[in-house]
């Protein structure tokens, strides 16, 4: 322990070599959760995970750190909580502190029937065997009592999932990247895919900046690319991609010890454990890969914060950057197979794609080693759209769409 | 903040206008199979680079035009009414 | 009192020494001169240790004079509590500030935090994440969390007043300092319309109070002189204490003004060009114990001196890797101060400030570093060692020199935070050693020491020439204006700025977030090599200074331990906002009633008289309830109902989506948008309908009227009103542009006043109207057009009660006139009651009236809903008409739209239980109650839901899950009230 001299290089930097069982394309949370749980559950040894960047530079080092299972549809609600359960065993299956907080996040109600609406949600969710608590007022109050529940549309009441938290996005990355590396998982990083080598309908490798492998199965998770590389593979997805923005301010002593969000006053902030606040509210309206953020949304964002919480007015902004986010038609993750043999995908996962790592790798792993989709994730296929089968849950929640 | 020129009112903010997603999509027949009805009202080109859309101009003169924007910088190479075909830009996106 | 301020010097400086100010610090009353900052205050009262580093508690001085600030971050209270993280080095010191050390317990001077310090081994890099895992990180993690932070939340109201202001300009300069300055006098009189913003209270940046000769003039003088030249020019203005710190698209910038006192102003400007002129920022140099107060930048502390006329300390010793720091130390000289030894890392000291510093008796060591310090709270020393020829190490022998300050310069990096954010390339460049603007892709130019012309002659023409040039690109004719100094100094800048030995764990690279060497080298040995895994493992330049002093030495040590070349690392984007801006200016007037303006009906004040409570109904408040004489919800709800059946109700409808449709096409427009034929529609008839999107999920319903052949008046759900005329306006612009019609929303041109109930016709005839009111004249689902009560009307015949019912459209001005009218005519034969929006939900649930977005979600489809028969036989194509013919939305377990009422009456239903097969945690949910009340007409409980396969299962029993209890109920057929409609036709 004595100055933290033991602690060996994190995750290995190796050559990319000819050929791989597996590669994977992106080492965001997603791509390193499913190389670790390939290698660690299915015994799969020969593994590469490409990333044109840095390791956990996407999304996954860009989020709001927001963790929770409180979905409406039970589809959903199973493999969400698969995920929440995941998280909560995380820190100990990677050896490494990926400071889950589970303070409860807190969804606000803002009139009669915005509170009818809330108890569908909560009803279901139980009935989904995952925790949901309403509130009154007064409860929320206690929970925060710094808001102002007589605002513009005044608190009616809201619902807690006790058990969502917050946890810490860059340890997510760096936990899976060391662990799937000690494993023996090949992660090359500044190596970007500039196409695929499909015969017969069959993908056999890619060609990257550092040239080409082959490899018996290729998946990809590139959230804010995943159109680009279809495209590359030959097949169109259903997917918009737009900027989200999130800000923080300056650190302070906590003074904020739940995740608040409200879809009416729309935002959402929790305060890390660094002592900024950390909030941010709807995606821009416009397709996007920016990466930065705007100035109409800033607006809105901070404030609806100060009408929740008119205490923050004081407090500094200190900076405020924007994630790509893929939205799908009807806000559900995009899993499974593509229209290419042994090539499979996951994405589309819009605003939500980090509560999902620990799930999203587990059952992409399954799906990949199997040939078949995960349970978990049966409904999640790329088919469900001209089927019609969505699983909207933009949708459920009852609010005007 | 995006400063849109409308055709017909000049140099706006963002703010004045609605996003209508990609332009230049046909809308199919009664008779198009699933594949082809799904394809029309689900899949999208959502480029990194120039992207064909339209906007209304809500707090303006309410009209729907056309615009071509790179999505990772933002810069608006064309704006031209509903109905035209999608501009020539190689030279200019050549330069950016 | 007697003056506190010990080490004010005698004369000099930008401060009135007559107008005394006084001010606390940690409860000590002290004082300091008008013109100070709190930072110059506080070091001109011999404060050194102003507060306490955020992870190890080490005391910690004023470093800096201006925005890189890392330690002197203080709360200041502003009459009502404590803002935390003020800069002290940039806040005007006032009468009665009250100051105070956000760190240190329990206090700054003796802070028990410090034991930290003595255990530092133990926190490195990424400690969180490698320790605390046993038994869980939720044992640990309040303890961390209340030890971070820079202050806590202020207290009580904030008596700020904030604003947004917009502006439009030709040319932005953003700062004044010599090249700001210079461009400003190039361009003011070439007709661009020029803003110049400075973030100091007064313009001229490094030029204040520095002595040195422009055009022949004192520097100051000529600041003065520039400034008379510029500043009458209606062109050009002038904007101070206003601060950039934000570069958005398409040249949009962001200002935060606070020049008016208790007032902060945040401006959008759209500027044509713009010419950043922001300086460069003095880098720290990096030894054992390099933060202890008493260390200083060199620039910051001739700032003091020449500006404040504060003595920085008695002896001051000046380390630097370049020449800029030796008019520091003859600044210093200048003034009294001794200065012991310039310590300089280059082998050979360039003659020009070699011989100046000969001739004043000032020791230059060249080729040598600091290697460690001495003192505690205050610098009591510092112990110099020898460069080794290879300059990677240090010569065994040392010397120690007793001083109270240390000047240190590492040379300049440029402010490039603005060029960053607007998406701007930084490179770095290897003769200066830092990162400079490479190419800009916006309408940017960046000028002075800002693009590393670091001397006054070099930033003065460069910005000079720099805003010609940007003026002439925004369309202007503009020549530069020749300015000269006699200043000649040189640069000469030797890249070293990390003394090569020592413990690397005490060497700081980061002050605000306590980061070492250490912790950079831990990193490198756990592979975090890039710029950004670096950034975030170590925490180097996140914290609120975002890097200023910290980003160029961590990226110099990552090349170094990774054997690239600086340029090879890279750096990390720039991010608004460049200086922290309070989140009350970016929110504006925009809170409380201006968040989101609410709509009122035009007879609001009617139903205020009425005593109707209000509630937000998306943006429009509308009457709940009325209290009338006091009674509650409840009861209020329920004699409003039946008032409604037994005579008359009164509701005001006004925000009823009210959209006219005009033109030969009028008709074929309409029916490609309805799920129902609109062409068959008879001119005076009415048809209710559904509309869907395009994957054949119901959007709205609503009522269409043929008011002519060419005319239609169509009606929306109020919620769905504004954007449902887009969505029109789109089908028609971008799909069908050839059909012929003109599309007007004229929601809030006409109130509605609707009279429901079995007297309602008796009623209307008392009134004047030419409009025959009569069952055989105007039937259910007709429309009528004439003058009502002298105003001219549209009455059409539609109910959402069940009830017979008139919605009577009058231009809005009429509204109060209307309902004031039918309540007396009411009067005199009948009981009017006025009725609130949830009265009206309870009469339409009692008739299984469907509510769109309460009924249905984004699942359901025409035929969930018993459309089935009109979709079926209507052969025209519609929007959302193909994804109807999919297998998915032709299943018959579907859910589907029933009734519901619970088979023990004393059960309450609520909308929002579930259907459900199973366990009450692990079931199966069937769908869901969607509507539900109270019947006051049927005196039970009754709803509505969207049930899997329900319209088989009419009879069945079912149970649902509410909060935790679960029940039986009977489904049933949704229309519980006169399913036959005689009521609603009479």
């Amino acid at each position: 322990m004595h100055d933290h001299k033991g602690w060996p290089a994190a995750w290995r930097s190796p050559e990319l070599k000819k050929n791989y069982d597996v590669v994977i394309i992106g080492a965001g949370g997603h791509g390193l959760a499913t190389a670790y749980y390939l290698a660690k559950k299915h015994a799969v040894k020969n593994i590469a995970v490409l990333d044109k960047g840095w390791l956990g530079g996407g999304n996954t080092g860009r989020n709001t750190q927001v963790t929770r299972s409180n979905y409406y549809w039970p589809q959903s609600a199973a493999f969400f909580d698969h995920s929440l359960k995941l998280y909560e065993g995380l820190g100990r299956e990677l050896n490494f502190n990926v400071m889950l907080s589970q303070r409860g996040v807190l969804t606000l109600a803002h009139s009669v029937h915005d509170l009818e609406g809330m108890r569908r949600w909560a009803n279901a969710i139980r009935i989904n065997k995952v925790d949901a608590e309403i509130l009154t007022p007064a409860e929320v109050k206690k929970l925060v009592p710094m808001i102002n529940l007589d605002c513009r549309f005044p608190v009616h009441g809201g619902f807690i999932q006790r058990r969502a938290g917050i946890s810490r996005h860059d340890a997510v990355a760096w936990g899976f990247a060391r662990a799937a590396s000690s494993l023996g998982v090949d992660i090359i990083q500044q190596c970007e895919v500039t196409g695929f080598n499909i015969q017969s309908g069959r993908v056999t490798g890619v060609n990257t900046t550092r040239g080409t492998v082959e490899a018996e199965k290729i998946s990809f998770s590139v959230a804010g690319n995943t159109s680009h590389i279809a495209k590359m593979a030959g097949f169109r997805v259903p997917i918009t991609s737009m900027q989200l923005q999130a800000m923080v301010s300056e650190p302070i002593k906590p003074c904020l010890h739940t995740v608040l969000t409200s879809s009416v006053i729309h935002m959402y902030v929790s305060q890390s454990d660094r002592g900024e606040l950390v909030f941010g509210g709807g995606a821009d309206v416009y397709n996007s890969y920016a990466q930065r953020g705007g100035i109409p949304l800033l607006q809105e964002n901070v404030a609806a914060l100060l009408e929740l919480i008119p205490a923050f007015s004081r407090l500094r902004l200190m900076r405020q950057w924007a994630g790509i986010t893929d939205i799908t038609p009807d806000t559900t993750p995009l899993m499974g197979h593509t229209p290419v043999q042994n090539l499979y995908f996951s994405g589309g996962w819009g605003t939500g794609g980090y509560k999902a790592i620990p799930a999203g790798g587990d059952t992409m792993a399954y799906t990949i080693a199997n040939d078949r989709p995960h349970p978990l994730i049966c409904d999640f296929g790329l088919d469900r759209f001209e089927s019609g089968k969505l699983v909207d849950e933009g949708a459920a929640s009852g609010v005007a769409h | 903040m995006l400063r849109i020129r409308c055709p017909w009112c000049g140099t706006r903010d963002e703010v004045e206008f609605n996003f209508g997603g990609e332009s230049h999509i046909t809308r199919p027949g009664l008779d198009a199979d699933d594949a082809l009805w799904s394809d029309y009202l689900f899949n999208k080109e959502n480029p990194r680079g120039v992207h064909y859309e339209h906007w209304l101009h809500k707090y303006g003169c309410g009209r729907w035009f056309n615009i071509a924007r790179d999505t990772l910088t933002h810069e608006i190479h064309a704006v031209y009414a509903m109905g035209d075909p999608k501009p020539e830009l190689v030279e200019k996106i050549a330069g950016d | 009192m007697t003056d506190t301020q010990k080490n004010r010097l005698e004369t000099g400086g930008r401060i009135d020494r007559r107008k005394a100010v006084t001010f606390t610090f940690n409860g000590r009353k002290l004082q300091g001169c008008r013109g100070d900052t709190i930072a110059s205050a506080l070091l001109a009262n011999g404060v050194s240790t102003v507060n306490r580093s955020f992870k190890y508690h080490r005391p910690r001085g004023v470093m800096s004079a201006g925005v890189e600030e890392t330690n002197a971050l203080l709360s200041v209270y502003d009459g009502q509590g404590d803002v935390p993280v003020v800069r002290s080095t940039m806040r005007a010191l006032i009468d009665d500030h009250r100051i105070k050390s956000p760190g240190g317990f329990p206090n700054v001077n003796f802070d028990l935090g410090r034991m930290l310090d003595f255990t530092h081994r133990l926190w490195t890099a990424g400690f969180y994440n490698k320790i605390f895992k046993w038994p869980g990180w939720h044992w640990y993690e309040g303890m961390v969390r209340r030890m971070a932070g820079l202050g806590h939340l202020p207290a009580g109201e904030d008596s700020n007043r904030y604003f947004h202001h917009n502006l439009h300009c030709d040319l932005l300069i953003v700062g004044a300092g010599p090249a700001g300055l210079a461009a400003a006098l190039s361009t003011v009189d070439s007709g661009a319309r020029v803003v110049l913003v400075e973030q100091d209270h007064e313009t001229g940046g490094s030029l204040l109070g520095c002595g040195a000769t422009i055009d022949s003039v004192d520097s100051d003088l000529w600041i003065n002189q520039t400034m008379a030249a510029i500043e009458d020019k209606p062109n050009l203005t002038v904007m101070t204490s206003s601060t950039v710190s934000g570069y958005y698209d398409h040249n949009m910038l962001t200002i935060t003004d606070r020049s008016t006192p208790g007032v902060k102003r945040f401006w959008k400007v759209r500027a044509g060009q713009v010419l950043l002129t922001t300086g460069a920022i003095e880098q720290p140099l990096v030894f054992e114990n390099n933060d202890r107060p008493g260390i200083m930048l060199a620039n910051a502390a001739m700032e003091y001196v020449n500006r404040y006329a504060v003595r920085p300390a008695d002896a001051m010793v000046v380390a630097t890797n370049n020449d800029s720091a030796y008019r520091v130390a003859f600044t210093l000289d200048d003034h009294g101060i001794e200065v012991p030894a310039v310590v300089d890392a280059r082998k050979t000291v360039p003659d020009e400030p070699a011989d100046e510093a000969r001739r004043r008796g000032i020791p230059v060591m060249p080729g040598s570093v600091v290697l460690n310090t001495h003192g505690n709270r205050a610098l009591t020393g510092v112990r110099i060692g020898k460069l080794a020829a290879d300059g990677k190490s240090v010569t065994p022998e040392g010397v120690d020199i007793t001083c109270q300050g240390l000047a240190v310069s590492g040379g300049f990096n440029p402010t490039c935070h603005l060029f960053s954010q607007a998406r701007g390339k930084l490179s770095y460049d290897t003769e200066l050693a830092c990162f400079r603007s490479d190419h800009g892709l916006q309408k940017v130019t960046v000028a002075g020491a800002a693009n590393g012309k670091f001397s006054l002659s070099g930033a003065l023409n460069n910005g000079a020439k720099a805003g010609a040039e940007a003026a002439t690109r925004a369309g202007y004719t503009c020549t530069p204006t020749a300015i000269s100094t006699t200043e000649t100094e040189g640069y000469n800048l030797e890249a070293m700025r990390i003394t090569p030995c020592g413990d690397s764990s005490r060497q700081w690279v980061d002050y605000m977030h306590d980061v070492t060497v250490a912790d950079i080298q831990l990193a490198v040995r756990e592979n975090f090599v890039s710029v950004e895994h670096l950034k975030r493992h170590t925490t180097t330049g996140m914290s609120a200074d975002q890097g200023k002093t910290s980003n160029l030495n961590a990226l110099t040590l990552l090349a170094e331990l990774t054997g690239r070349p600086v340029e090879e690392v890279g750096t990390t984007t720039f991010r608004p906002q460049f200086m922290p801006v309070p989140m009350g200016a970016i929110a504006g007037q925009r809170h409380g009633d201006h968040y989101a303006p609410a709509r009122l009906l035009p007879a609001h004040k009617w139903h205020v008289r009425y005593g109707a409570v209000f509630e937000d109904y998306g943006p429009w408040k509308r009457p709940e309830y009325y209290a009338i004489d006091g009674r509650d919800r409840e009861t209020a709800i329920r004699e409003e109902a039946i008032a409604v059946r037994r005579e008359a109700g009164l509701f005001d409808a006004s925000p009823l989506g009210k959209i006219e449709l005009k033109g030969p096409d009028a008709g074929e427009f309409l029916n490609r948008i309805f799920v129902n034929n609109a062409l068959t529609l008879k001119t005076g008839r009415i048809r209710y309908g559904l509309m869907l999107n395009e994957n054949g999920i119901v959007m709205d319903d609503g009522v269409f009227a043929r008011l002519a052949e060419d005319h239609y008046l169509l009606s929306t759900t109020s919620a769905n009103a504004d954007h449902f005329t887009d969505w029109l306006e789109r089908w028609h612009q971008c799909e069908w542009p050839d059909l012929e019609l003109i599309i007007s929303a004229v929601t809030s041109q006409w109130a509605v006043v609707t009279l429901a109930g079995p007297a309602s016709r008796a009623i209307l005839q008392e009134l004047e109207s030419d409009i025959d009111f009569s069952a055989g004249v105007l039937p259910h689902m007709s429309i009528a057009t004439g003058t009502f009560l002298g105003a001219p009307a549209r009455v059409q015949r539609v109910s959402f009660t069940g009830e017979m019912s008139f919605e009577i459209n009058i231009p809005a001005l009429y509204a109060e006139r209307v309902m004031k009218a039918m309540m007396i005519a009411g009067g005199s034969a009948f009981h009017v009651e006025p009725i609130g929006a949830e009265a009206l939900m309870v009469l339409r649930t009692e008739k299984g009236y469907l509510h769109v977005g309460g009924d249905t979600d984004g699942t359901t489809n025409p035929m969930d809903v018993g459309f089935a028969g009109i979709v079926a036989r209507k052969q025209a194509d519609f929007v959302g008409k193909r994804s109807l013919l999919r297998a998915e939305d032709q299943r018959e377990d579907r859910r589907q739209y029933v009734g519901v009422e619970p088979l023990n009456p004393n059960e309450e239903l609520e909308p929002g239980a579930h259907f459900i097969t199973g366990p009450e945690q692990g079931g199966r949910s069937q769908g869901m109650v969607t509507s539900a009340c109270f019947s006051p007409t049927l005196e039970r409980s009754i709803g509505m839901g969207l049930l899997e396969s329900g319209f088989q299962r009419k009879g069945e029993t079912v149970k649902v899950y509410d909060d935790g209890r679960s029940f039986e109920v009977r489904i049933t057929d949704p229309v519980f009230y006169d399913p036959a409609g005689e009521k609603m036709n009479a």
